[in-house]
C-alpha cells in the first residue's frame, strides 16, 4: 500500500518539470518539425512537401560547406584548447597567494558575455584603431580579417581560445587538486620521470573532468554563433559562415522557413549524435584503461 | 641497505627559532643498524610522522643531520635517497596492471625486461599476487593494493630503508593479521632496514625489534618490546603500551616495602630514600596482578566491574579511591564483591616523578 | 522504543546488499553490527535511519510500520567515522545546534548542554572551536550532539576508527556507561571483534549481507552458532582443522587422530570442521589428553608479554598465542598441542554441533 502511494506521489512531483520541459523544448521542437515538412508562399498557407526539404538540404553544397566549416572549427578548437588547458592547469600553483590570483584571472574571460567578447575582438583586430590589427600592420604583416579568410579564421580561433581555455583549465585544475600528495611522493620514490607522473598519475586522475571538458567545449564550439556574427558576420564571402549563422540567414534573412526548419533538425541530430559518439568513445577509453589489458 | 644515524635532529615548522615550544621535534639522536626493524610509536602529534618525513627527505630538518652509512644525506632530495615508502592509503598506478605496478621502479631506473620479469614474478609469488599479475591494480581490494605498494618497495634490492606510515589503517582486522605476519616474514627473508610509524601498540610491538616511544616531540624510551612491557622507564610508556595500560598508584616507599592506603607490600628490591617532595608511585601491569579469595594475603579490594572480553576478563577493583585493572583468566569465576589483590613483586616497578628507579636486588 | 526489522532485503542491480534480515532491538540496549568491510553494516544502518528504503520487508518502531517514512520525520541521530562538527561554531553551539533548530528555549538548552557535556567530559571545553580540540574531543562533541536531541535511535558508524589506539580504548570504556544513561536504542558498527567484546551488549554478526547470529556479544564469542560467526568474533584469527568421522574414528587425513571424548561418539559419520582459538593451541603439553601435531614455523610476532607464532600444519595456517616470549626460527619444525576440551565442532553445513564446556576455575 505505502509503496504504491509513494510511487504516485513521485509522479506528481515530476509533473512541474515535465510541464517546463514540454513548454521549453518539446512544443517548440514539434513546431519546427511541423515547418520542416511543409512549404509556404505567405498568407499562412501551407503545403505538405514530406521529406523534400531534407533531401534537398543533404544534397546541397551550401549545407556541405557550412557543415565542413563547423566540424573543422570544432576540431581545431579542441585540438588547441584541451592540451593548452592541461598545460596551464599543470603550471598553476597548488598553494599560496598565487592560487586566488590565477583562479580569478582564469575566470575573468568566462564572465564576459558572448557578444561583448565578439565586439572586443572585432575592435581589437581592426587595422585602423585596434591594438592587435594596428600592431600587426605596423610589423608589416598583411592582416585584415574583413578581407582575408585565413585572417578571419585565425581571429575567431584565437578569440575562442582566449575566451574558453579557462574553462578547461579550471576543470583540469580541480581534477589535479584532488590527487593526494602521497601519489607524488610515491612517484618520486619510484624514480618516475616528470612525464611518467603526468602519464600515470595526473592524466588518469583527470580523465573524468577531461571528458566533461571535451564534451562542453565540443557542444559549445559546434553551436558558435554570436562571436563570428559580431566580428565577421560570416564573411569574407562565406568563409566563416558556420552552421548556426547559415541557419539564421536562411530562416530570417531569406525567410525560408521550411528548409531552415529541416536544417535546424539535422543540426540538432548531428550535435546529439556527435555528443553521444564522443561520450561513448571517451568513456570507453576510461573503461579500457581500467578494465583492459587483462 | 644501510645503517641510519640521526644526529642532533630537531625540527620546527616555523623555521629556526629560539623558543623550544616551536619545535615539533626536540633534539634527538638515534642509530639504527642495517637490517633492523624499528617502530616509531606514539599518539597523534607526537612528532613521529615528522621524523619519518625527515628520513624520507620530504622535510628538511631545522637542525641536525641524517646519515646513511655515515654519509651525510641531509641535503639530498627523496628520489636520491634510495628509500621506499608505504603510505596510510594504498598508492597504486590505476591504469597499470599489477605487473606493471611492480615493475615500475625498475623500469624507471632503466633495467631491461630480462632482468625485470623474473624479479616481478618471484616477488608476486611471495606476496600472493601471482594470480592477479595481469589485472588492473585499481580493481583489487584494499589489502591487495597495499601489498602492491609494499611490492614496489621490495622490488629494488638496493633500497637503503623501507618506511611505513601507518600502513594498516584501511585494512580489516582479519586481514591485518595476514599482512602483519607477512611483513614480518618479508623482513626476516630480505633483511631490509624497516621503519614503521604507528599509534597502534600491537602493530609496533609485533613488528619491531626495537620500538621508539615518542611523546610531545621527544623520545620517551627506545627498547625491545619486552623491555617496554616489563620495565617502562616512564609512566607514559607504562600507560601507552599494554591494553589496558599499566596501573600507576601513589604510594610511600621505605627501602624494600611500599605502603598503599595504609597497607604494606614487600618488594624484592631495596631502594634508597627519596625526598619527601618527590612524587612516588608504584606501577604494575594488569597481567601481573591476581585476585585471591577475601581475607587472604594481599590488599583488600572491592570489585567494581568485570568485563568479559572472551580470551580473558578485565576486572576493575578499588582500594578506597585507588583503582586497579586486573587481567583474570578466561573462565575465572568472580563471586562476591570483595577479594584480595596480589602483586607479582618481580614485576613491580617504582617511579619517582614519573621516572623508573631501579633499586638494588636483594 | 523498540526497533524491529522484519524480513528486510535490499537489492541493487540484481544483487542483494542485505538479504532477509529480521532483528529486534529493545530500548536502552547497545547493539553492535560486527562484520568485515562491505558486509552490510552501513546499508543496514541507512535502512534503520530511513535514509534508504528496503526492496522488501518492513521496519517497525514501537510496533508501528515506518518503512516509507523519511529520515526527517524519524527521531534518529547518527555519528560517523569522520568527525563531523560545524567548524565555525563553539563546542557549546555545536552541541546545542539540534535544539536551536527545534527552537527550544534558552534555559532548557543551557540545562541540557550542561548535562550532556558533563556526561562526555566536555564541560571545560565548551567555548573552544572544534579545530582546537583533539580527535577524541571532536568525536565526543559529535556524540554529544547526537545525544542531546534525545533521539530514540542513535546510530554510530565506526565512530572510533579515526582515533588513536589509546583514545579508542578510553572511549570504549566510557561508552557503555554513557549509553546506559540515555535509554535510547544504540546501534554501533565496527569491524573489530575486540571492540565488540569490550563494549559488551548484543552483537549482530554480519557476513555478505546476511545475519549469521544475533545475541549477547559474549555468547557469540563462547557459543557461536556457525563457523562464520566464530571467525567474525575471533581476533587473532580462528584455527580450523577439517576432519572426517568414520568407523568410530575421527581423522584429519591420516595425520591427526582426534580421540572420541565427551559428545563426539554420538555424532553421525560425516565431515566436520574442528575450530579452536589461538590461545588454546599450546607449545607445551599441559595435560595427558592433548594431541600433538608437528608444524613448521612461518613467523613469530612478539608483543612483549605474549607471542603469536604463525605455523604451517600440512598446508594449513594456524596461530599459536603463547604467554611469554617465544621466538623460534622461521622454517623450524616444532610440536604444538591441541586441547580437545576446547574444540568447537561444526558440521558439513558449518553449524555448531559441539562447543567446549565451561569449567570455571575459582
Amino acid at each position: 500500500m505505502i509503496a504504491k502511494q509513494v510511487n504516485q506521489k513521485a509522479w506528481f512531483m515530476v509533473l512541474p518539470v515535465f510541464l517546463v520541459v514540454a513548454f521549453s523544448a518539446i512544443i517548440p521542437l514539434m513546431t519546427v518539425v511541423n515547418y520542416s515538412v511543409q512549404d509556404t508562399f505567405g498568407n499562412n498557407q501551407f503545403f505538405w512537401v514530406g521529406m523534400d526539404w531534407f533531401r534537398d538540404l543533404i544534397h546541397s553544397d551550401r549545407f556541405h560547406d557550412a557543415f565542413l566549416r563547423q566540424i573543422s572549427f570544432s576540431a581545431i578548437i579542441l585540438a588547441i584548447e584541451i592540451p593548452l588547458g592541461i598545460m596551464i592547469a599543470l603550471a598553476m600553483p597548488k598553494k599560496g597567494w598565487g592560487v586566488p590570483v590565477c583562479l580569478i584571472s582564469m575566470a575573468l574571460p568566462l564572465l564576459i558575455p558572448w557578444n561583448v567578447v565578439g565586439t572586443i575582438w572585432q575592435i581589437f583586430g581592426r587595422v585602423d584603431i585596434g591594438l592587435l590589427g594596428h600592431t600587426l600592420a605596423a610589423m608589416g604583416i598583411d592582416y585584415n580579417y574583413t578581407q582575408d579568410p585565413i585572417a578571419a579564421w585565425i581571429t575567431i580561433i584565437v578569440m575562442d581560445i582566449w575566451h574558453w581555455t579557462s574553462l578547461v583549465v579550471l576543470l583540469c585544475y580541480a581534477g589535479l587538486c584532488s590527487i593526494p600528495d602521497a601519489y607524488y611522493q610515491a612517484a618520486k620514490i619510484d624514480g618516475a620521470s616528470r612525464f611518467s607522473v603526468f602519464r600515470y598519475i595526473q592524466l588518469p586522475k583527470m580523465q573524468r573532468v577531461l571528458l566533461i571538458a571535451v564534451l562542453l567545449r565540443f557542444m559549445d564550439s559546434f553551436m558558435i554563433y554570436t562571436e563570428p556574427f559580431v566580428i565577421t558576420g560570416g564573411g569574407p564571402g562565406n568563409s566563416t559562415t558556420f552552421m548556426s549563422i547559415d541557419l539564421v540567414k536562411m530562416a530570417i534573412g531569406q525567410f525560408d522557413l521550411g528548409p531552415a526548419a529541416a536544417m535546424s533538425l539535422i543540426y540538432f541530430l548531428v550535435i546529439l549524435l556527435l555528443s553521444w559518439v564522443f561520450f561513448t568513445v571517451m568513456s570507453n577509453i576510461g573503461e579500457e584503461s581500467s578494465n583492459g589489458g587483462a | 641497505m644501510a645503517h641510519i644515524t640521526l644526529k642532533e635532529i630537531a625540527h620546527s615548522y616555523a623555521g629556526e627559532s629560539e623558543n623550544p615550544e616551536d619545535f615539533a621535534l626536540k633534539k634527538l639522536n638515534l642509530t639504527w643498524r642495517d637490517g633492523g626493524a624499528y617502530a616509531l610509536l606514539g599518539p597523534s602529534g607526537c612528532g613521529k610522522t615528522t621524523l619519518l618525513n625527515i628520513i624520507s627527505g620530504l622535510l628538511h630538518p631545522t637542525r641536525g643531520q641524517v646519515l646513511f652509512d655515515d654519509e651525510d644525506i641531509t641535503g639530498l632530495p627523496t628520489e636520491q635517497r634510495n628509500i621506499a615508502q608505504i603510505f596510510q592509503f594504498p598508492v597504486i598506478y590505476d591504469t597499470m596492471t599489477v605487473f606493471q605496478n611492480l615493475a615500475f621502479p625498475l623500469k624507471n631506473r632503466g633495467r631491461n625486461k630480462k632482468e625485470i620479469e623474473p624479479r616481478v614474478i618471484e616477488l608476486a609469488k611471495i606476496l600472493g599476487l601471482e594470480k592477479d599479475l595481469h589485472t588492473k591494480a585499481q580493481h583489487l581490494t584494499a589489502d591487495s593494493k597495499q601489498k602492491i605498494s609494499l611490492g614496489r618497495g621490495l622490488i629494488r634490492k638496493s633500497v637503503n630503508a623501507i618506511l611505513f606510515d601507518e600502513p594498516l589503517t584501511v585494512i580489516d582486522p582479519q586481514l591485518k593479521w595476514e599482512l602483519r605476519s607477512q611483513l614480518k616474514f618479508l623482513h626476516k627473508k630480505f633483511g631490509f632496514t624497516m621503519i614503521y610509524v604507528t599509534h597502534d601498540q600491537t602493530e609496533a610491538l609485533t613488528f619491531a625489534d626495537e620500538v621508539i616511544v615518542m611523546y610531545e616531540g621527544k623520545i620517551v624510551q627506545a627498547g625491545t618490546p619486552e623491555a617496554l612491557f616489563e620495565k617502562p622507564e616512564h609512566t607514559f610508556v607504562g600507560y601507552f603500551i599494554g591494553s589496558p595500560g599499566m596501573n600507576v598508584c601513589a604510594c610511600e616507599l621505605q627501602e624494600n616495602r611500599i605502603v598503599i592506603e595504609g597497607h604494606e607490600l614487600l618488594l624484592n628490591r631495596t631502594y634508597t630514600a627519596v625526598k619527601a617532595t618527590e612524587k612516588v608511585e608504584v606501577g604494575i601491569r594488569p597481567e601481573h596482578l591476581s585476585l585471591a579469595p577475601p581475607d587472604t594475603n594481599g590488599l583488600p579490594v572491592k570489585i567494581i566491574r568485570v568485563d568479559d572480553i572472551g580470551r580473558h576478563k578485565i576486572v576493575r577493583v578499588a582500594l578506597n579511591d585507588k583503582e586497579f585493572n586486573v587481567v583474570a583468566p578466561e573462565l575465572s569465576d568472580m563471586t562476591g564483591d570483595r577479594c584480595s589483590l596480589q602483586f607479582d613483586t618481580g614485576h613491580t616497578n617504582i617511579y619517582v616523578n614519573d621516572h623508573l628507579i631501579s633499586g638494588e636486588r636483594m | 522504543m523498540q526497533l524491529e526489522l522484519r524480513n528486510v532485503s535490499t537489492k541493487v542491480g540484481g544483487e542483494y546488499h542485505l538479504k532477509d534480515i529480521s532483528l529486534a532491538f529493545d530500548a536502552g540496549t547497545l547493539n553492535i553490527l560486527l562484520g568485515a568491510t562491505l558486509s552490510g553494516k552501513t546499508s543496514l544502518m541507512r535502512l534503520m535511519a530511513g535514509l534508504d528504503q528496503p526492496t522488501s520487508g518492513k521496519v517497525y518502531v514501537r510496533g508501528k510500520d515506518v518503512t516509507g517514512v523519511a529520515v526527517q520525520k524519524r527521531n534518529v541521530a547518527m555519528v560517523y567515522q569522520q568527525f563531523i562538527n560545524y567548524p565555525n561554531l563553539s563546542v557549546y553551539e555545536n552541541i546545542a545546534s539540534p535544539l536551536r533548530i527545534a527552537k527550544v528555549g534558552k534555559k532548557i538548552i543551557d540545562e541540557k548542554v550542561a548535562k550532556v557535556s558533563r556526561l562526555l567530559k566536555l564541560d571545560d571545553l565548551l567555548r573552544r572551536k572544534p579545530q582546537e580540540l583533539s580527535g577524541g574531543q571532536q568525536q565526543r562533541t559529535a556524540l554529544a550532539r547526537a545525544l542531546i536531541k534525545g533521539a530514540e535511535l542513535v546510530l554510530l558508524d565506526e565512530p572510533l576508527a579515526n582515533l588513536d589506539y589509546k583514545l579508542r580504548e578510553e572511549l570504549r570504556e566510557e561508552l557503555p556507561r554513557i549509553f546506559s544513561e540515555t535509554g535510547a536504542v544504540f546501534v554501533y558498527a565496527t569491524t573489530e571483534p575486540s571492540e565488540a567484546l569490550l563494549l559488551g551488549g548484543n552483537t549482530v554478526s554480519l557476513h555478505e549481507g546476511r545475519v549469521t547470529q544475533f545475541g549477547p556479544t559474549i555468547d557469540l564469542f563462547s557459543k557461536p552458532a556457525n563457523l562464520i560467526t566464530a571467525r567474525t568474533l575471533s581476533d587473532p584469527p580462528l584455527n580450523t582443522l577439517p576432519v572426517t568421522k568414520f568407523n568410530n574414528r575421527m581423522l584429519y587425513k591420516s595425520h591427526v587422530e582426534i580421540p572420541l571424548l565427551g559428545r563426539l561418539p554420538d555424532l553421525p559419520d560425516d565431515d566436520y570442521s574442528i575450530a579452536f582459538r589461538p590461545h588454546h593451541l599450546y607449545l607445551k603439553r599441559m595435560s595427558e589428553a592433548m594431541i600433538s601435531v608437528k608444524a613448521k614455523v612461518v613467523v613469530a610476532e612478539i608483543t612483549g608479554s605474549e607471542s603469536f607464532i604463525h605455523i604451517d600444519v600440512a598446508g594449513m595456517r594456524w596461530v599459536v598465542l603463547a604467554r611469554g616470549i617465544h621466538d623460534p626460527d622461521i622454517d623450524k619444525t616444532i610440536e604444538v598441542f591441541l586441547d580437545p576440551s576446547k574444540f568447537y565442532i561444526f558440521d558439513r553445513n558449518e553449524q555448531l554441533v559441539v562447543a567446549p564446556e565451561a569449567t570455571p576455575i575459582v
